[in-house]
């Protein structure tokens, strides 16, 4: 099971769970941002962006809609939040987590490859 | 008032007082490029407690025991360090806080070890001075611009590492010493596949005659990878590369950035010059710089004579590491709440503001700065998990070694207990719950659907470590009269 972000050791979080977490964004003034991917690699940074972050929308119930929006076009991804807290000194995510899985998760397999005195090259796929 | 002597008698050969020689100008405005010192002094018996301000300022500075006439050769005025003030430490007659400023001309640029070679250098064998301890100092942004600061910094450390909101959690794999390469791996490849983001090699873990350095860090990354690739996530194990000559850690460093590694780590006993030099090494080669603060409990214990830890933690993030152990507060190594809490702000805040029951004796400007990662590690376990989250925050490391080791069920149970733990806590305080009172609570219904969790909670439930600390503030917050 792929277990990136803040909260995947959880029981998967129920939209009433993730409205609050949102709310928390919100109120430290930090900007959510909607991302989906197939293909959740340790090194896949850019995940598809859904829109933009919602600078703008303060209302947990609206970015809970953006979700549901994104779960019903891309039911079978992996689907993250995040916030963006643009204060300087920081000007990077502050929390970041699953919100959807597809019904079969990814599976990477690790690769290996011989080369000089004992040495793997490793390769995650 | 100052009773610095001028002119000629200034000058005339023999030895005249400290007080006399310019040392103590109770009238000296610091300039906002000085460097400011607060020592704590326990002068010998019938020392007056300026003369031994001015004592320290001037054997921190260009004194010596005789007037020289030399001195006139030069803008003595100027590098001689000036105590400007001196307080009696609350509650205690034999001590005092004495204020000393340095001309920011005094230092070299980017060099702790030049700082300290006169800071503490020779003054602290000082013969007047039964007792001598370095309490803070204020580092102008003058001086703070000359280093580079920390290789990566919490919020690249983070990017990096794709993890964020909350504490990362490793240990320290156990026994720290005696374990084969292969073994040692097994420890890594457990605890990162149960939830861990990181394991650590342990101070002392070098390259002895049961696990030679290269294997370990063969195997290391070998379980570092297979547990990155079966949970999707970065994982890293801090390689230790603390070894006898600066040609043998760049060795092994190199080495580690071979084999794909995201993080190094280095021991407090290499010395700071060393430390810096592999600071530039990590930022270089994109490399996360851990230290493990070994050896720091000899001089920043005893309140009387020393280094306060709040001093080491603002050279560590001049020199430039990205991790540092600065305390648990619950754990079983030393750590005052308030004093623990002023270390972690000295080391994750932009600006500091004075703060006396932190031991936070001036404001500090750390001019953009990159921030370090404050490690939690020694005696802790899942169970205070509330209480951590609030002391320390969550831009820290927590480090559960026996934490995890210990578990009955394994190291991957122990990792999972950890993990859910953790996460646990986080969700309910961003949920706005009150952890510090519920958190038992919390724990206990996330222990309902978490089995590791559940026996955990019962191992260790008792535990804790409840000792009178040593170092603590000396400034306690005035009742009002409502309270």
């Amino acid at each position: 099971m792929i277990t990136q972000g803040t909260f995947s050791f959880l029981p998967a979080l129920s939209n009433e769970q993730i409205l609050k977490q949102l709310k928390y964004c919100i109120d430290h003034g930090w900007a959510v941002n909607v991302e989906y991917t197939d293909d959740p690699h340790p090194r896949n940074t850019y995940w598809e962006m859904w829109g933009l972050p919602m600078f703008d929308l303060r209302d947990p119930a609206g970015i809970l809609m953006e979700i549901n929006a994104c779960r019903k076009t891309h039911p079978e991804t992996y689907i993250r939040v995040s916030a963006f807290d643009n204060t300087k000194g920081w000007e990077s995510i502050r929390l970041s987590f699953i919100v959807n899985r597809p019904s079969v998760e990814r599976q990477y397999r690790l690769e290996r490859t011989e080369v000089a005195s004992r040495q793997q090259r490793y390769a995650i796929r | 008032m100052s009773e610095t002597l001028t002119g000629k008698d200034r000058y005339k050969s023999g030895v005249i007082p400290y007080k006399k020689m310019g040392y103590w100008e109770p009238d000296y405005q610091p300039l906002e490029t000085d460097v400011i010192c607060l020592f704590r002094i326990t002068p010998q018996e019938d020392v007056d407690p300026e003369e031994a301000a001015a004592a320290v300022a001037g054997e921190s500075s260009t004194a010596t025991w005789t007037v020289v006439w030399t001195d006139r050769l030069t803008a003595c005025e100027r590098y001689r360090a000036k105590a400007f003030r001196v307080d009696p430490v609350p509650g205690n007659t034999e001590q005092f806080f004495a204020y000393i400023a340095y001309d920011l001309d005094l230092f070299e640029e980017g060099s702790i070890a030049n700082l300290t070679a006169s800071i503490i250098g020779n003054v602290f064998g000082f013969k007047a001075v039964k007792a001598l301890r370095l309490e803070d100092m204020r580092l102008p942004v003058a001086y703070i611009k000359t280093f580079p600061g920390p290789a990566t910094g919490i919020v690249v450390e983070r990017e990096r590492l794709d993890k964020y909101g909350r504490p990362l959690l490793g240990a320290t794999v156990k026994p720290k010493l005696g374990l084969s390469g292969r073994n040692y791996g097994r420890v890594v490849y457990e605890g990162l596949k149960g939830g861990l983001d990181f394991l650590k090699d342990d101070e002392n873990i070098n390259s002895q005659p049961f696990m030679h350095w290269r294997d370990r860090f063969l195997y290391v990354m070998e379980a570092v990878n297979k547990a990155s690739a079966a949970t999707g996530e970065v994982k890293g194990s801090y390689l230790n590369v603390t070894a006898g000559t600066m040609e043998e850690m760049y060795r092994r460093a190199e080495f580690a950035k071979e084999l794909g590694s995201v993080i190094i780590m280095i021991d407090l006993v290499i010395g700071y010059t060393a430390i810096q030099s592999m600071a530039k090494w990590a930022r270089d080669n994109d490399m996360i710089l851990h230290l493990h603060r070994a050896g720091h409990g000899t001089y920043t214990r005893q309140k009387s004579h020393g280094i306060s830890f709040r001093v080491i933690s603002k050279w560590m993030r001049l020199a430039g590491v990205d991790h540092i152990h600065a305390g648990t507060v619950v754990g079983k190594l030393e750590g005052d709440p308030n004093m623990v809490r002023g270390f972690y702000d000295i080391l994750r805040e932009d600006y500091v503001k004075q703060n006396l029951e932190n031991g936070v004796f001036f404001d500090q400007d750390w001019a953009s700065m990159n921030k370090v990662m404050p490690v939690a590690s020694g005696g802790i376990h899942a169970g205070q998990m509330h209480q951590l989250l609030v002391y320390l925050g969550e831009d820290c490391v927590l480090q559960f070694g026996g934490g995890t080791i210990g578990h009955p069920d394994g190291i991957q149970a122990g990792a999972i207990a950890n993990r859910v733990a953790l996460e646990s806590m986080v969700l309910a305080r961003n949920e706005g719950r009150d952890i510090w009172n519920e958190g038992p609570d919390i724990l206990r219904q996330a222990a309902k659907q978490c089995k590791p969790l559940e026996v955990a909670l019962e191992l260790w439930k008792d535990i804790t470590f409840n000792y009178q600390s040593t170092d603590t503030a000396d400034f306690v917050p005035l009742e009002t009269a409502a309270s």
